[in-house]
């Protein structure tokens, strides 16, 4: 196994989600299926090759410093599932 | 024991830019909640971050100004964490390739000049602020902030006291002031301090297990709260205990650190090359070129000030801790030639007037050529110092010229020998048996006659002849 039921359980915290006993076995098993397709490319000899993370070898994309209109606070919050006043509103977190 | 304190600091400065990170909207300060977005910074599926160019143009700035090396190409991550003020689930920043590392600024301690290392300078966005409701189980979000450009300075574990900790401080701060990339606002939250702060055994190589400390808002509670958590980790060691590493947040109304407890668990923000976005590759001439637009520095300016203007290096020191009132001393010496006694008034009475009144020197209503005039008015005798300190009052209080209140008030200072002298002699008949005691030895009396002249002319006698002629003339 790539991946340990463990480690399911963990990402699945880190992601604030919750999973049963049922999904946890079946995501394990899934994630190992996608862990072992992704380390076919482990097999590639990739010495002197450099990391990279885009496909296309574009750099300096830059935007000037000019202030456009915001789309407004209605418009912000019309696809909140809550809101008030101007404000999203969500469960109390303190930290 | 003896203990020696290892202190490190992370800063994060908000830049000032007129727009946000990645999109257009504005970064102004205190507009109507949630009115400075848009579906980039809401964290809209679909959209794309574009950087703002002054964004790196300025991070290149600070880190030219403390001489750490821009990497040639440098590039963002995605620092993933769930917390209501950060829509997207993850925070745009720089991991692995930040902007540039390895640089330093310079501290005086103890006279001695020594260097803090600064491990980094990286570019990210802002988070979005949270309004707690105190009644109810809700919180409310503000995004106007979230997208606001951000540079985290992380210093290397050199400083050895909260003293010396609250020095980098102010000279990062001063640095980031005089280049005008960032306001500097601590209470509004322009300029933030994390601290990482251990201690071990004097003598020992290794560091001891450090804490990091949050929630401090000004210079004083950085070293207060500082001060504190050594005291805490000493007495820790000391009882038999041990030091946690976790982080810790400063409660100034109790002047103590508490352990944020929700957040013991380690974090683990799973880093990863943020795909929407492309490298950024700073090529040598656009180095020479933000390199020539930097402005003359903090310690480059007090050492100018020492060396052109002849002050003492405290005072230089005082002068320059705020780009403003540098330049209004220097518009002072400019106007009247006179750099010692510019000083003196700017670090006595004006910088008194404003701390009184909290008030800024951009504020102030003496202008600089007003004190520049006053002072030539005493230089060519036309008022004495007494007179100036009287006069400096009311042009703080009314923001007149100093020729008008002297006008006003009738204020010229008495020179003529011969008026002043016909007024000593009066002087002399009405108080006959203080001018015996006088002549007979009692030499503290001189005081008295002095007082009584300015008495009699109502401070308006020029002091060097009135010394000059009592001496003469008491003596019969």
């Amino acid at each position: 196994m790539k991946i340990s039921s463990s480690e399911v359980e963990y990402v699945a915290h880190l992601a604030r989600l919750e999973i049963s006993e049922q999904e946890k076995e079946k995501f394990t098993f899934q994630l190992n299926d996608i862990l072992l397709y992704i380390g076919k490319l482990n097999e590639l000899n990739t010495q002197g090759v450099e990391p990279m993370s885009h496909a296309i070898a574009v750099t300096n994309a830059f935007r000037e410093d000019r202030v456009a209109d915001s789309i407004g606070t209605e418009k912000s919050l019309a696809n909140a599932p809550d809101a008030r006043g101007e404000f999203f509103r969500v469960p109390k977190v303190i930290d | 024991m003896e203990f020696e304190t290892i202190i490190g600091l992370e800063v994060h400065a908000q830049l000032l830019t007129d727009t946000k990170i990645f999109c257009n909207c504005s970064t102004k300060f205190g507009g109507s909640p949630n009115s400075h977005t848009c579906p980039l910074c809401l964290g809209m599926p679909g959209v794309l971050p574009v950087l703002n160019k002054k964004v790196v143009e300025y991070a290149m700035k600070m880190s030219l100004a403390t001489n750490s090396n821009i990497n040639k190409s440098c590039s963002f991550a995605r620092k993933n964490y769930f917390y209501p003020d950060l829509p997207k689930g993850y925070q745009i920043s720089q991991y692995a390739y930040p902007l540039s590392e390895h640089g330093y600024i310079l501290l005086d301690v103890e006279g001695e000049q020594k260097k803090i290392g600064i491990t980094r300078i990286h570019m990210e966005e802002d988070a979005g602020k949270l309004v707690h409701d105190e009644h109810n189980p809700s919180s409310y979000v503000d995004l106007n902030r979230a997208g606001v450009p951000l540079i985290e300075i992380v210093s290397e574990p050199d400083m050895r006291s909260p003293a010396e900790a609250a020095d980098y401080l102010k000279r990062l701060h001063e640095i980031l002031v005089y280049l005008e990339i960032c306001d500097g606002n601590m209470e509004e939250g322009s300029f933030r301090c994390d601290a990482n702060v251990s201690i071990r055994p004097l003598g020992q190589k290794e560091f001891g297990t450090r804490t990091e400390l949050k929630n401090m808002n000004s210079f004083r509670n950085v070293q207060r709260a500082l001060e504190y958590e050594v005291k805490r980790q000493q007495y820790l060691v000391e009882n038999g205990g041990t030091v946690v590493q976790e982080t810790r947040l400063w409660d100034d109304a109790q002047g103590v650190t508490n352990s944020m407890r929700s957040k013991e668990e380690a974090h683990d923000y799973r880093y990863f090359p943020d795909p929407d976005l492309v490298p950024v590759i700073v090529d040598d001439a656009w180095i020479e070129k933000i390199r020539k637009e930097l402005p003359e520095l903090p310690l480059a300016r007090r050492q100018r000030f020492v060396s052109d203007y002849q002050i003492p290096a405290y005072d230089a020191s005082v002068l320059t801790a705020d780009k403003a009132l540098a330049d209004y001393f220097e518009e002072v010496v400019k106007l009247c030639s006179k750099p010692k006694a510019a000083s003196n008034w700017v670090m006595g009475d004006v910088l008194r007037f404003l701390n009184e009144e909290k008030r800024d020197i951009r504020n102030c209503p003496i202008t600089a050529q007003a004190l520049a005039e006053m002072i030539s008015l005493i230089e060519d005798g036309t008022i004495s110092g007494k007179m100036a300190k009287d006069i400096i009052d009311e042009m703080y209080k009314t923001g007149k010229s100093p020729r008008v209140i002297i006008a006003e008030k009738g204020m010229v200072q008495i020179t003529d020998e011969s008026a002043l002298a016909k007024t000593i002699q009066t002087i002399m008949d009405a108080n006959p048996n203080q001018l015996k005691d006088y002549r007979s030895g009692k030499e503290k009396l001189f005081g008295f006659f002095v007082g009584q002249v300015m008495k009699a002319t109502q401070g308006k006698a020029n002091p060097q002849k009135v010394n000059e002629l009592l001496k003469k003339m008491l003596v019969g």
